[in-house]
């Protein structure tokens, strides 16, 4: 029989969450979006604000505190956040890095990456965060990055493209060592274009059309 | 009025009306179990498949609303396989449990699964479990059974106005939570109703009986002033349960949680033989005889004018009335069923009843509570309040203490001086309740029964006046009186109704207290009253009738086991003035005997037998004497007559009567459920002990 992990919502309790003067100014222009009374409206608006704040994470007390400045009660907030994938109601690492297993990326590979990464991370299981507090690691669905698959995506930013094993590896790498890294493709194409060179419109820039042609 | 073929069968319903509903009118039986009348639409649990001619596929016709011409089929074979793999789905994760489940024998699931559910599943992977949730003493729960419908999510949150139910998590994952939070609420045990499947229980119920084993007696409630119509459950001797009973006009079709689950304490502390307090000071196992010899030796040679009477708030009218015979034949004008000390009551009867009706509180458009708790002292009327209130957003306006009623309201005062303001005109909200077309007032006991009680009475009778509570009816619109007193006993209507009251040269409550301190009061007959100061009685000879050993029966010389709600037929009248009907449902236990019969035992022991012999011929004078009860559950409009008194008001703030809704009387204080409420949700009232009212 499988047991849901969950409890209903145990996440660990942080102490006091309010927003930071800036923060509760983006929330206040975010709440002035909606009608009055329809201040609910703004509730992942604020949720993605506090996730920030808070290293990446919703704690018990920031979904409270969020409830608090929507006029919501509480269990309407937790509904959203629990709903959402996007929102971690766990500490995460410094960098979470969430692979793509969808089918493009599944196809090209993905389990290998993951495998990669949990090793790199040097964690045993997927949400897990590393002893060192860099990372965690999690398998998410599709991100719409299929044409550069395998991938994945670090701290709902920045995309890593067209990964083997040891180029996933070596992104992680660089992350805890804080050296910087170049988003996008690993392999080194450009964008989303064929991995081995064009394979359209080649005559064009073989043997330009002759002149009058197609007039 | 859109016209629809259902079935081959046209029928024409009232626009904007369901699918589902137009079904049902036109005789066609639709499954559900997300779909709730009183509830909001969902549209989830998709049971409720119906074929929509030139639709592609089935439509849940509980969200689709009528049209023109609409053509549906609810019994083609298309929708029956369709409602099969609706069902085939709803088991997958459902567990095989019913031969242990409370549910089982009155549940939806199990019931629909027989007209469509398979004979094997076709599925082989794990089912899933979900770990239980707590939601306080009054619901269990096996979440493994839920089928995600969202009623109770919806019940809590737009009927008992408390948002503590949700859903999180989705897909395979959701789950049904309250933050392991106990419901916050007086209607909680609704959810037990309203949930279709066995994953919200009840607690105190759980495996205790079969619904198949359990005799069914249509009864109504005494736990407060509403008299919610109930099904008293009973097995053998015992009540096992309490279910709501629909009635539109009082209860809908809930009851609170102190009329469902203070059942159990039928069952504790009761009062099952007589006894008579010995020499020695110690209250002594006798039989009825000896008891009723030790009454009339005492009361021989007593002068009429030395006893006195109490009737407490569960009695039924028939033993007030027998008391009141009975004390008429001993000569004693000192009789008052007002236990709180309460001195307004005595003029006509739209001075002291809910003269809108409950359900009239539908057409009401501007309300003030005045010193009441409705929430706790008639959870039903705060219930039709919220419902009214979200219907219009109406404004609610509170004199008294500030408390959460479930709905938005508006604090205008804490005592008398913010009434006179209004009855006055000086006050903003007078100006929003003469506005209104059916502006409402309700007076609660913690503004009447006080010193100044018949002048608060004159008060508010002043400013239902001016702000033009009550009218006449007017062409097409009926009738309209927004004087409203909200009593909080049961008994209280039925007593001033037959004139439970002091005669001429009588004592009320308050001065029978302090007679019998000083002596004038000799003997004192306590018919089933406890919520008194029972120290003060310390003096006189006192006699207790009733069904438990609360504080009446402590203080007593003799005592005399009577019948509760459950153990007797009685006739009760609720805060309306609506005249109904309870029935026995189990006998009283041991010696114990109906209350009427009691007092007419006793009356022929003490020399002149009151003139009834039976229940016929006592409510036969009862009738006589007050036509009111010949008409059961009916409300006759009571006259506008003058009533109240002029008088200087203290400026006192109105203080709530209740402190613990829990533990309200001597059946709810015996009860080990409301013991275990109170300690989960009754926090802060630390302060309230045994025999607060």
């Amino acid at each position: 029989m499988r047991v849901l992990k969950t409890t209903s919502y145990d996440a660990p309790r942080t102490d006091g969450f309010a927003f930071t003067a800036e923060n509760k100014a983006k929330a206040d222009a975010y709440r002035a979006r909606y009608p009055e009374g329809r201040e609910a409206s703004a509730v992942l608006w604020l949720l993605y604000l506090a996730q920030e704040q808070n290293d990446g994470w919703v704690s018990n007390d920031a979904i409270e505190y969020v409830a608090a400045e929507l006029g919501m009660a509480p269990i309407r907030v937790y509904e959203v956040a629990s709903f959402y994938t996007m929102f971690n109601l766990r500490p995460v690492g410094r960098y979470l890095v969430q692979v793509c297993r969808t089918t493009s990326c599944w196809m090209r590979g993905s389990d290998a990456i993951t495998k990669a990464c949990l090793e790199e991370a040097g964690t045993a299981s997927l949400g897990e965060v590393s002893d060192d507090g860099v990372f965690s690691v999690v398998e998410v669905e599709c991100l719409g990055a299929c044409c550069n698959a395998p991938m994945f995506q670090v701290n709902d930013r920045n995309y890593f493209e067209d990964l083997t094993p040891e180029s996933a590896r070596a992104v992680m790498a660089k992350l805890r060592a804080g050296e910087e890294v170049k988003p996008g493709s690993q392999s080194g194409r450009a964008g989303s274009e064929p991995q081995d060179g064009a394979k359209t419109l080649l005559h064009l820039a073989q043997s330009p059309a002759p002149a009058g042609e197609g007039a | 009025m859109p016209k629809l073929t259902i079935d081959d069968k046209e029928i024409e319903v009232p626009a904007g009306v369901t699918v589902l509903q137009a079904c049902e009118m036109a005789g066609a039986e639709i499954p559900r179990f997300c779909y709730h009348e009183r509830l909001s639409v969902a549209g989830n649990c998709r049971m409720c498949l119906v074929e929509l001619e030139r639709a592609p596929k089935p439509i849940a016709s509980c969200a689709m609303p009528v049209g023109e011409g609409m053509v549906i089929r609810t019994d083609s074979e298309k929708i029956r396989k369709a409602r099969n793999g609706v069902m085939e789905f709803l088991l997958i994760n459902h567990p095989l449990d019913c031969p242990i489940c409370d549910q089982g024998g009155e549940c939806d699931l199990q019931d629909q699964a027989m007209a469509y559910g398979f004979d094997h599943s076709r599925f082989e992977e794990n089912k899933r479990a979900v770990p239980e949730k707590y939601m306080g003493p009054l619901i269990k729960t096996i979440m493994t059974r839920c089928i995600h419908c969202t009623r109770c999510v919806r019940f809590a949150t737009e009927i008992a106005g408390v948002e503590d139910i949700g859903l999180l998590n989705r897909g395979e994952h959701a789950e049904i939570s309250t933050l392991e939070r106990a419901i916050d609420s007086e209607l909680s045990g609704n959810l037990v109703d309203v949930c279709p499947v066995g994953a919200l229980t009840s607690a105190p119920y759980q495996f205790a009986a079969r619904p198949w084993e359990l005799r069914k007696t249509l009864s109504i409630d005494v736990m407060d002033a509403v008299g919610s119509n109930i099904r008293v459950d009973a097995r053998g001797r015992h009540v096992m349960r309490v279910l709501p009973r629909l009635h539109e006009g009082i209860n809908e079709e809930w009851i609170a949680d102190k009329t469902r689950h203070a059942c159990d304490g039928l069952a504790r502390q009761r009062l099952d033989r007589p006894y008579v307090r010995g020499a020695d000071g110690r209250l002594k196992a006798a039989s009825w005889s000896e008891a009723f010899s030790a009454v009339a030796a005492r009361l021989k040679g007593t002068d009429g004018k030395k006893i006195a009477a109490i009737a407490g708030d569960l009695c039924d009218a028939e033993s007030m009335l027998a008391l009141k015979d009975l004390m008429a034949n001993l000569g004693s004008p000192n009789l008052d069923c007002r236990q709180d000390g309460a001195t307004v009551g005595e003029g006509p009867r739209s001075s002291y009843l809910f003269n809108s009706s409950i359900a009239g509180i539908e057409r009401a458009d501007a309300v003030l509570i005045v010193g009441s708790n409705p929430r706790w002292e008639a959870p039903m009327v705060n219930a039709r309040i919220r419902k009214r209130f979200l219907q219009t957003g109406m404004p609610v306006g509170v004199i008294g203490e500030n408390v959460d009623l479930t709905y938005q309201t508006q604090y205008l005062g804490a005592g008398p001086e913010t009434l006179k303001e209004l009855a006055e005109g000086r006050h903003p909200f007078a100006e929003v309740l003469e506005k209104a077309t059916h502006p409402m007032l309700i007076l609660g006991s913690g503004a009447l029964a006080r010193a100044d009680g018949p002048a608060i009475l004159a008060l508010a009778r002043a400013l239902a006046e001016k702000a033009g509570m009550v009218k006449e009816a007017s062409g097409d619109e009926p009738a309209w009186n927004g004087f409203n007193v909200l009593q909080r006993a049961a008994s209280r209507v039925a007593g001033l109704d037959i004139g439970f009251l002091p005669g001429e040269g009588g004592r009320a409550t308050a001065e029978i207290l302090s007679g019998a301190e000083s002596g004038e009061i000799e003997v004192v007959y306590l018919l089933g009253a406890d919520e008194l100061d029972t120290a003060r009685l310390a003096k006189a000879f006192v006699i207790y009738q009733g069904h438990h050993g609360d504080a009446g029966a402590q203080a007593a010389d003799v005592i005399l086991p009577g019948a509760a709600y459950t153990e007797k037929n009685g006739t009760f009248v609720n805060t309306e003035g609506r005249v109904q009907l309870g029935r026995l449902a189990v006998f009283p236990p041991g010696e114990a005997r109906e209350d009427w019969t009691i007092l007419r035992a006793l009356s022929g022991e003490l020399g002149e037998a009151l003139p009834y012999d039976n229940l016929g011929m006592l409510r036969a004078s009862l009738v006589e004497r007050c036509p009111v009860f010949a008409a059961i559950d009916q409300i006759e409009p009571a006259a506008w007559e003058p009533f109240g008194q002029d008088g200087s008001v203290d400026s006192a703030p109105f203080v709530m009567p209740i402190a613990n809704y829990y533990m309200t009387d001597p059946i709810s204080r015996s009860s080990e459920t409301m013991a275990r409420c109170t300690e989960a949700l009754n926090k802060g009232a630390e302060k309230a002990t045994g025999t607060d009212g």
